[in-house]
Order: C-alpha cells, then structure tokens, then sequence
C-alpha cells in the first residue's frame, strides 16, 4: 500500500502533507473504468435475457455483477500495463496510476485479485463454459490487446475490441450455457462497431496518440487512410445490425430501429471520409466529434432495441 | 504535525475502509441469497457421496 502518512527520513510527514498521494475508495473504483463497465453491463444483460430460457433474477444480477467485475478488473490490468502511455496522454494522465495516487503494484495485484475473483464466482453462480469466456476475455484484453497488439500494429483497436464484443456472448452462456447465431452476431456487433468508434476518437485527439507512439491508424497510415477506414467498418457494421434483426432475437421493432439507425450513422461515416483535415480543422472536427457521440448512442440503441423485444414478447409484439 | 489532526490522508483511508466494508457486507448478502436460489430449485440434488444412505449410517 501506498502508506504516505509513515514517517520516515525520506519523506516526512510534513513533507508528504501538502500532497497526499493516500487512495481513496473513489480512485480504486475509478481503476475498474467505471464507464467501461456501463457498456459491459448493459450488453451483458441484454445477451442474458434475450437468451432462450431463463434464471433467477437473483443468478441474473449475479452473472452481470460477476461479469463487471471480470470486466473491471481488466481495466485495471490495463492501467497498470499502460501506465507509462497513460501518463503522457492528456485524456488518460489523470487516472490513478499515473496521478501516483496507486502504485502499478497495487492496481496489478487488485486487477488480478479481482480477475481471478469474477471467474469462480461467475462458475458457481451459473456455469463453467460462461465462466471460461470471461476467463479468455479478460486473458484477451490483457495479453493479446494490452501487452501485444496496442503498441505493435495499428490493427490493435480491430483485433483487440474483441474483448469489449465479449460480454452478449457470456450473458448469453450464463442462461444456455452455450453459444449459438444470435450470440455470436451480438458479439460482432460489438467487434465491428469498436474500430470506427475509435478511430473517430483518433481523428480529434491527434496529439494523444501520436505523443504516446500508439501506433494507431491515423499514426501509421494517415488520416486520409483512416477516413476510408471508418467508412469500409461502417457499411460492413451496418450489414451485420440489421442481419441481427432477422434472428430470434430480433423483430420488427428491431429491424425497423436498426435501419434508422444505420442510415444515420453511414450518413455520419459518409461525411467523415468526404473531408479532408483542412475543412476538419476549419470547425475543429465536428462532424467527428458528432459521429463519436452518435456512435455511443448507436450501440446502446440497439442493444435497448433487443432488449425492447424481450419486453414486448409478454404481449405478442415482440420477436417475429 | 499531530498525528490525531483530522488530515486529506485519513479521510481518504476512511473512506476506503468504508467502502470495502459495504462491500464486504453487500458480497455475503448476494452470496446467502445465492445459496437459497440454488438450494430452493427443484433441479438441486446433493453431491452423491453427501446423500443420506439409512443403510450406510445404520
């Protein structure tokens, strides 16, 4: 533990007083990636109750806190792998590594502490194949995203945002104990969605990346290159939402959802990959600060979509 | 400075120690409620070697 209030000859007390690097309850909670762990519950618990079948409410509550545990300890793997990038980015120098506020030991010890934690209790509330898939997502997110790809190719946000695509999936397993379409094509919803998403991110937060030598997109490729990128992932994401939309879990409330959706946000792609950095600069990237606000939106859309079929269902409105 | 002067440091400790301790709590109420789910569904059987055998125990 950071213990700042000892006193030794090297840092006396009233040395360490005027800046108390003590963590408080909020900073640990903070290395979990509170807003993070918003997606990873909602998706997960759409995954869950749209699935066939059903548990008890209280397994229910129980797999998606176990699942945004799983989740949130990863974040903390991260920030303890990334402290040194985290630190120099302006976005990120504030969280609790870099702030010196927790110690990479500590975050390293809680996050796999915590890790380990979600895994069993998630086996023993629902079953061992869900429990398997938060194991592999959170190795996923450490050990192939964090510490391979994100500083190795500009491909990392693709591959890596697997992990993030997971949490439908393991919903799903937690009720049938299984994978099946309907699962997976939540999961690619999520996969597809996440490069576009970030890359949008990249396109306005230039400095940050280029800083920590991340070797994103508009790093190695240029930003032209990452305009059509945005573009390509968009229609192909597009495919995908509405296909979603002819299988058990979807419907025409769904379907006609996502093709409102989808319109609107290959209009946004579209008008990203027409601008070049002049017309972007002139009015300091708006339309690529509006297409990564919308994308928050479009993923909680039609996941609230799903999740409004599963409500309707009761009445005979729901599902097709 | 007095150790006992209320300090940024101690506020901070306390409200970790609290919240672990919401925590704590919290954590062994899910897990009692989890337990009467499992118990109380009609699927639950004992471990084999845990079942009440007259025979075995006389």
């Amino acid at each position: 533990m950071s213990d700042a209030s000892l006193e030794t000859d090297a840092t006396p007390l009233s040395a360490t007083a005027s800046q108390p690097q003590e963590a408080g309850f909020g900073d640990f909670f903070a290395l979990l990636k509170p807003r993070v762990m918003t997606l990873v519950v909602f998706t997960a618990f759409i995954g869950l109750i749209a699935a066939p079948g059903g548990v008890h409410p209280l397994v229910a509550f129980s797999a998606v806190l176990f699942i945004a545990v799983g989740g949130g300890a990863a974040g903390a793997l991260n920030m303890w792998w990334d402290a040194d990038i985290d630190a120099v980015m302006k976005r990120t120098r504030k969280r609790p590594v870099p702030a010196g506020r927790i110690m990479p030991g500590e975050a390293f010890g809680f996050g796999i502490t915590l890790a380990a934690f979600s895994v069993v209790m998630l086996a023993l509330a629902t079953n061992f194949f869900a429990a398997g898939l938060l194991a592999f997502t959170i190795f996923f997110y450490i050990v192939v995203y964090t510490m391979w790809l994100k500083r190795w190719t500009p491909q990392n946000i693709v591959i890596g945002g697997a992990a993030g695509a997971f949490p439908p999936m393991i919903g799903w397993a937690a009720v049938t104990g299984g994978v099946s379409i309907e699962s997976v094509l939540m999961f690619a919803l999520i996969f597809m969605w996440t490069p576009p998403h970030f890359w949008a991110l990249a396109l306005f937060t230039r400095t940050d990346y280029d800083v920590a030598e991340v070797p994103m997109l508009t790093v190695t490729h240029g930003r032209r290159s990452t305009r059509v990128h945005i573009l390509v992932y968009t229609v192909l994401l597009a495919v995908l939402a509405v296909t979603l939309g002819f299988t058990s879990v979807g419907g025409p409330v769904y379907l006609a959802g996502a093709l409102v959706l989808n319109a609107r946000f290959l209009k946004g792609a579209f008008d990203i990959w027409r601008r070049d950095e002049e017309n972007a600069e002139a009015d300091n990237y708006r339309v690529e600060k509006r297409f990564f606000r919308a994308s928050l939106f479009y993923l909680f859309a039609h996941f609230g979509l799903i999740g409004l079929e599963v409500a309707l269902a009761p009445f005979g409105l729901g599902g097709w | 400075m007095a150790l006992s002067r209320q300090h940024e440091l101690h506020r901070r400790r306390q409200s970790r120690n609290l919240g672990l301790g919401i925590v704590l709590v919290a954590f062994v109420a899910l897990i009692f409620g989890l337990t009467m789910v499992k118990v109380s569904s009609d699927d639950f059987t004992l471990p084999l070697n845990d079942r009440f055998d007259p025979e075995v125990s006389g």
